[in-house]
């Protein structure tokens, strides 16, 4: 019974993976076949020839990913500094105001923010791509870093101002180091939050930001199932990496503290 | 220079970004989908959402609820385990194979959906080669069927995990007293630790119910034709029509939808935010 179950639930989550791999692999599947005819590496080869579309993809998703992070954390770190440790007015508000676009959907803003920026030019670039996915991302990251920032201990700066390290010193060698598995963590959740991020793209990036989401969408619009197996496989490996590695980077003390 | 000012200057800059990209675009939403083509305020958007798109309206509450209900079930039945089963090896593997989806992306989520639940595809094939069903009554998944699996696959193992965490914590004794007097380790799960755990799986619930109805991907790929979500239809009225003012009353219907859950989630947000 015990072992019926389980192999049920293996079933439930393996199965459709395992479809996705079949039609990866697939060069001929046609109904009612139970397995494809045909395997082969052909789409492979498509996808992957250099003046491909999804190599073009590629690239531009991670590379929207890498600004989107340096974006999030230049602002989240002194963000989350100031919400660990500083004395602010309204904290409450603030952290509430944090809270909202993860709890509102936002469909209305991804529409409304593609209007704002067919005004001003900014529909269709990449950079305008990066800061709908810095909006969104920069929540988690502000969390993130505010957690990590306050499961520092906060007796060794006192320690190191009390040697004569000024400011800069003590934050630069005591808090920072100690905070980065957090901040590390923080930017792996922004970077696959924005390599996966889809609506956002759909809306603002059209037509000239094909994200790989986008390219795999468009594929599997367009009935090619090879393409859009093998795009989601490549969307799939940094998502499974991170499941298996976030254990590493956010700790129990850091999860403790988020939303305090 | 004063802490305080120091600690606003940190923040403005995160404030900023999210003033601008989150609140501007959330208050222009509200002023399109108000204002007639003149500049004077109306409610004729409004009426024409629910003129064209009602049922697709109840079609999106009923797909999100059924799915957070079926989320909420799978979360308790599975971090119960984790928690109160006495099968050690049976732990060990639900709590590696429960996760699997956790970080697998909406989008992904649909086109493996899209296969997997066609009336050719691999669930048909296993149902039709085990025996269950006859070859003639496979049938295509891909409706609002299609939607709940594939919601239910990728967010019950995410309240799986705040679940499965905040039932660790529950202190021992309890359960463990619960059951030297005899009570089944069902009764224990839904009497005894499934009320100190109320809070978290009521938070994970709401989280996964907002992040349904905005979800875009998952409809559009497995079922977009009507009835279908509010999603589809909102991408639909600006891709084909550029009726940025029924998108945005139809985007406000469906964030009057996800405020009655975001109000229980912030009104428990809130108080943990002001316990500590």
């Amino acid at each position: 019974m015990r072992a019926v179950l389980i192999g049920l639930l293996a079933f439930v989550i393996f199965g459709p993976l395992a479809n996705l791999l079949l039609w990866a692999f697939a060069e001929r599947w046609y109904y009612p076949g139970k397995l494809p005819q045909e395997f082969g590496l052909k789409f492979w080869v498509q996808v992957f020839q250099p003046r491909g579309n999804a190599v073009q993809s590629l690239i531009t998703s991670v590379w929207i990913a890498l600004l989107t992070v340096a974006f999030c954390l230049a602002v989240a770190v002194p963000a989350g500094f100031a919400l660990a440790r500083l004395k602010l007015p309204w904290r409450g508000f603030i952290l509430l105001l944090f809270l909202l676009p993860q709890a509102i959907p936002n469909l209305p803003i991804y529409v409304n923010i593609a209007r704002m920026f067919y005004e001003v030019g900014l529909n269709g670039t990449v950079f305008g791509v990066v800061l709908v996915h810095a909006s969104h991302g920069l929540v988690l990251a502000v969390w993130i870093a505010s957690a990590a920032f306050a499961a520092v201990d906060e007796s060794l700066e006192h320690a190191a101002r009390n040697l004569g390290a000024g400011p800069w010193q003590s934050f630069s060698t005591i808090t920072l180091p100690l905070a980065a598995p957090g901040l590390i963590a923080s930017a792996i959740f922004v970077f696959l939050e924005s390599l996966d991020e889809f609506t956002g793209t759909y809306f603002v990036g059209v037509p000239d930001v094909i994200t790989l989401p986008l390219l795999m969408f468009n594929a599997s619009m367009g009935g090619n199932y090879q393409i859009a197996s093998i795009t989601a496989l490549l969307l799939l490996i940094p998502s499974i990496g991170f499941m298996l590695l976030v254990e590493r980077f956010l700790k129990a003390d850091v999860l403790a503290m988020v939303g305090r | 220079m004063n802490r305080r000012w120091a600690g606003l200057l940190l923040i403005s800059p995160a404030l900023f970004v999210i003033g601008i990209f989150f609140l501007v675009p959330l208050v222009l939403s509200v002023v399109s989908s108000l204002q007639a083509k003149g500049g004077s305020w109306t409610l004729a958007h409004f009426e024409k959402s629910f003129e064209l798109y009602s049922t697709d309206m109840l079609f999106t509450v009923a797909i999100v609820l059924l799915s957070s209900a079926l989320i909420a079930v799978v979360a308790i039945a599975i971090a119960g385990y984790l928690t109160l089963g006495e099968h050690e090896r049976t732990r060990y593997l639900l709590r590696w194979l429960y996760r699997w989806p956790l970080f697998i992306p909406f989008i992904v989520t649909g086109q493996v959906m899209r296969t997997f639940l066609a009336k050719n595809g691999m669930l048909n094939h296993v149902l039709i080669g085990g025996g269950l069903i006859e070859p003639l009554a496979a049938q295509s998944l891909l409706d609002w069927r299609g939607i709940v699996i594939a919601f239910v696959w990728k967010q019950a193992p995410f309240v799986t995990l705040l679940l499965a965490g905040a039932m660790a914590s529950i202190d021992v004794q309890h359960t463990e007293a619960a059951r030297n007097l005899g009570a089944p380790r069902w009764r224990v799960l839904l009497g005894i630790v499934l009320p100190q755990v109320r809070g978290t799986l009521l938070v994970g619930v709401v989280l996964s119910f907002v992040t349904m109805l905005s979800v875009l991907s998952v409809p559009l790929m497995i079922n977009p034709n009507s009835p279908t979500m509010m999603t589809v239809d909102v991408a639909y009225r600006i891709s084909s029509h550029g009726d940025y003012a029924v998108a945005n009353a139809l985007c406000l219907i469906s964030l009057v939808f996800a405020s009655l859950g975001a109000w229980v989630y912030l009104r428990h947000a809130v108080k943990r935010v002001g316990g500590t």
